[in-house]
């Protein structure tokens, strides 16, 4: 497919999401249930991609010493838990990286 | 209009500020992503332009690479993306009396971040008129900083090394977005369950692991919500 068409079908979509209550407004109400339901989005979604992308390695789940993303994904998430600042989380994460991939 | 626009853009700008500081190195990872992942420079800004979410043009970008089905990339990029109908079922009260033009911009302007400070904004000075300048300077500002900051990704992307080891960023810049979104216990529980199913998911077909774990976590969230209420 080509890129363009992909990304301009992900926008529609994206764009659909933002406008839908928009424009649905005074018509139709976003139920109760719906809300729950979407309150649970980015919590779900977010962890799904942080999760795997640490505790994963080389293809499989690894929590031993051979995979220092863990130990530094763990670290950071303690950093990003106290100090809420993503650039914090970066600047820890990346740094003990370097470190243990250079010690180990 | 009575309202003084330029001073409402300027207090929307001005509110979302220190949220910039982390956008700006989340954004710049999408455009080193975006080349590192084979794109040309030009379809790494352009994507940022036409789909405008970062957390799923990384998944986007990452499935891009695993070369998966594009059916399931587009159902993933979707998924990530459903907390917009939250959004804008909670702006659409405000924005009711826009012009179509301005709410289809409005609309599109929509991202955590710009939500993040209105909704605090309209609940603290419910009465202040000149709401929609408020958004707007929040949002155009930070839709700004975000082209501006995948263009620098896109610029120096091919020159950084592999042994960098830059995708460990991708994680990590999203740790500081989940931490306020775990506010209780299902939430927390949630985003665990769904977090460790997709991680478990490695044999899942077409890389539907993302899509079905975030809807297992929503529903299993959903019951313990309700469990603890009683």
């Amino acid at each position: 497919m080509n890129i363009w068409l992909l990304f301009i079908i992900l926008g529609i979509g994206n764009f659909l999401l933002r406008y839908s209550f928009v424009y649905l407004f005074g018509k139709v109400e976003l139920t109760d249930t719906a809300r729950r339901a979407l309150r649970f989005v980015p919590p779900t979604v977010l962890l799904s991609l942080i999760m795997p992308a640490i505790l994963r390695h080389q293809g499989q789940l690894d929590l031993t010493l051979d995979n220092p993303r863990f130990y530094a994904g763990l670290i950071a998430g303690l950093v990003a838990y106290k100090t809420k600042s993503v650039l914090f989380t970066l600047v820890v994460g990346m740094g003990l990286l370097y470190l243990l991939q250079n010690l180990l | 209009m009575q309202t003084n626009i330029k001073e409402r853009m300027w207090a929307g700008v001005k509110a979302i500020s220190p949220i910039l500081l982390g956008v700006i190195p989340f954004a710049m990872i999408v455009g080193v992503f975006a080349v590192d992942a084979g794109l040309t420079q030009l379809e790494g800004i352009g994507m940022t332009a036409i789909v405008y979410a970062g957390a799923s043009q990384l998944a986007a970008i990452q499935m891009l690479v695993e070369r998966s089905a594009l059916p399931v990339l587009i159902l993933t990029v979707w998924v990530i993306n459903l907390r917009f109908l939250l959004y804008s079922a909670s702006l659409g009260e405000h924005f009711k009396d826009l012009s179509l033009g301005w709410k289809l911009l409005f609309s599109y302007l929509i991202t955590d971040q710009g939500f993040a400070v209105s909704v605090v904004e309209f609940e603290e000075n419910k009465e202040k008129p000149g709401k929609r300048y408020f958004y707007l300077g929040a949002s155009l500002i930070m839709w700004l900083v975000f082209f501006l900051a995948t263009g620098v990704g896109v610029l120096v992307g091919a020159s950084v090394p592999a042994s960098w080891n830059l995708d460990f960023a991708f994680p990590l810049s999203f740790m500081g977005l989940v931490v306020p979104t775990l506010k209780d216990r299902p939430a927390i529980l949630a985003g665990l369950i769904a977090g460790t199913l997709t991680t478990l998911a490695v044999g899942i077909p077409y890389n539907l692991g993302l899509p079905i774990s975030v809807l297992a976590g929503i529903g299993f969230g959903m019951l313990l919500e309700k469990l603890e209420q009683k």
